[in-house]
């Protein structure tokens, strides 16, 4: 068959699905066609596809080939793309695939809780039992305004004098900026053999341990540990999480297995978004907890009862939710 | 799982062209966007974030503590999110979409959510230590100019594809040609009459008149000629 024929041939259908694609690409309640026309789009996707095929194996012109291509691009996109469902997923994520998938990394979760939680407890032992520790970590300005931020004269928990009238909405919006941030970081420098992780994790845990003990040691009991006891829960959980994720990638760079680096690491990275987005939900829970509940002067009794039922909540919803579904042990 | 370009190696190792089967058994060939277009998209979104951040900062300030938040959670947003909210509703920053270029999956379909929120979250390794220095690294040793971030979530940044006009060879009268063209040649002639017009009049002469020989004509008529070979192969008799 000659290039003309075939031309004239196919031409209609060509302009046809054209005017098809153009279509489906707007949303689904704005399209013209009755949806008897919509479903014939794969059937004529894929003759479409012969069509280019015999183009290119019997050496038509360059420009008609290159026409039939662009049209297969088109329809390759439209056929193939993902859309829809995104609220039925979000539930179910919360109410199951998120803790699923830390339980799945329990082993990352582990190493990234060893790396935050011993450099934090020996730095807190040092510097409650040493007055000049801290100043080798943090410098004096932060260790002011933190002592600040904790003395009991002042009256915002958790801030210090300067930030004092900030409102509790502003502190919010903070947080969420400031530790979701850290959360998104500690996940994404993993990919340089997870040193980027565990740096960011360690720092965290001597910056944190630290300024605990310092504070302890200062007698600041009654200010300090019922304004973090709170939000820790969410908190300092989440950022473990993110640690794990970002040793999942870093896994994946060093030690790939019978994979190649890439696909390994494109595994690794789809199983430790899942976390990381968990991660950042917690975050929100827990700049909410911080900006509006921590603040609140309230008897330290009741605050450490809230704070012993967050963290049990926590546990029990890393540890069971989701369970019931067959899931593999 | 991609395929070596039609057209042999040798292309292959000059052009950013990538080649992908899909399951209908067809090639189809993408063209890789390399780190400068991707600099200058990444520029361009840069100052139109600068621009939104600056309006924010404007508008909200008035609010006092509230407004502080939303400023806050804004800047969270557009930090982090404002490549994944256009990526998943076009596949292009308005940078990228300055640009002519499109983030797509590796298998050539439209970038998922989880794909784009991965290669964006690891723009804060790309970045390190300083304005995309391990991108640019991560890009220049790969063969398809990922960046970390594609790598992790199986994308690739190509060229949009622009919208084809069609340029019909010249009208002429059709005749045989005086031997019998293999397959290539004949391509080579169709190619000519349907880039003809598009040369200017010396060139088109230049090229017209390499096939004296067989033509025996020269300038204007050399061209007509080919093109009456070309439409032969295009219509038979």
């Amino acid at each position: 068959m000659r290039q003309q024929q075939f031309e004239a041939e196919h031409q209609s259908r060509w302009e046809e699905i054209a005017e098809l694609m153009d279509d489906l690409h707007r949303p689904q309640d704005k399209r013209r066609m009755p949806l008897s026309e919509q479903l014939k789009f794969p059937a004529y996707y894929r003759q479409l596809c012969s069509h280019y095929a015999l183009a290119r194996g019997r050496g038509f012109s360059p420009a008609l080939i290159e026409q039939l291509h662009s049209l297969v691009l088109r329809g390759h996109s439209l056929l193939y793309r993902q859309q829809g469902g995104w609220r039925w997923r979000l539930l179910n994520f919360v109410a199951s695939g998120f803790p699923r998938a830390v339980r799945r990394s329990r082993g990352y979760f582990a190493l990234s809780l060893l790396f935050f939680l011993v450099p934090a407890l020996l730095m807190g032992l040092g510097c409650y039992l040493q007055e000049d520790l801290i100043y080798t970590l943090v410098d004096q300005t932060t260790v002011a305004e933190m002592e600040d931020s904790y003395d009991p004269q002042n009256q915002r928990l958790g801030r210090s004098l300067e930030r004092s009238s900030e409102s509790d909405f502003t502190m919010f919006g903070f947080y969420i900026l400031n530790n979701i941030g850290i959360g998104f970081r500690t996940f994404a420098s993993g990919i340089i053999l997870g040193v980027g992780t565990l740096f960011i994790l360690l720092f965290n845990g001597l910056v944190i341990g630290g300024i605990a003990g310092h504070l302890s040691r200062l007698g600041y009991h009654d200010t300090f540990w019922p304004f973090v006891s709170g939000h820790g829960s969410f908190e300092l959980t989440a950022i473990v999480i993110c640690g794990a994720a970002g040793l999942r990638l870093g896994r994946a760079v060093i030690a790939p297995g019978q994979r190649t680096r890439v696909q390994a690491l494109r595994e690794q990275a789809e199983e430790a978004l899942q976390l990381v987005l968990g991660a950042a939900l917690m975050l929100l829970v827990a700049a909410f907890i911080e900006a509006f509940w921590s603040s609140m002067l309230i008897a330290p009794a009741s605050k450490y009862t809230v704070a012993a039922l967050l963290w049990i909540a926590v546990i029990c919803y890393l540890l069971l939710a989701g369970r019931r579904l067959h899931e593999p042990r | 799982m991609l395929a070596e370009t039609p057209q042999g190696d040798a292309v292959a190792q000059l052009d950013t062209l990538l080649s992908y089967e899909i399951p209908e058994g067809v090639l189809l060939d993408y063209r890789l966007a390399g780190p400068v277009v991707r600099a200058c998209a990444w520029a361009i979104d840069a100052a139109l974030r600068g621009v939104i951040y600056l309006v924010l900062v404007l508008l909200m300030a008035l609010l006092g503590g509230v407004g502080m938040a939303v400023i806050f959670i804004g800047i969270f947003l557009v930090e982090w999110f404002y490549p994944v909210v256009f990526e998943i509703s076009s596949g292009a920053t308005p940078g990228k979409r300055a640009m002519g270029i499109l983030v797509i999956q590796d298998n050539g379909t439209p970038v998922s959510p989880s794909a784009s929120v991965i290669r964006n979250l690891l723009r804060a390794a790309d970045f390190l230590p300083m304005l995309y220095a391990t991108g640019l690294l991560t890009m220049l040793i790969n063969r398809e100019f990922k960046r970390l971030g594609d790598l992790a979530a199986g994308t690739l940044v190509v060229y949009r594809d622009q919208q084809l006009t069609r340029e019909l060879p010249p009208q002429a009268s059709a005749s045989k040609p005086p031997v019998d063209l293999t397959e290539s040649e004949q391509l080579t002639l169709l190619t000519f009459a349907e880039r003809g017009e598009k040369l200017s009049q010396d060139r088109r002469h230049e090229l017209a008149e390499l096939l004296a020989e067989m033509t025996g004509l020269k300038g204007d008529a050399a061209v007509n000629r080919l093109y009456a070979y070309a439409n032969w192969i295009l219509k038979g008799r």
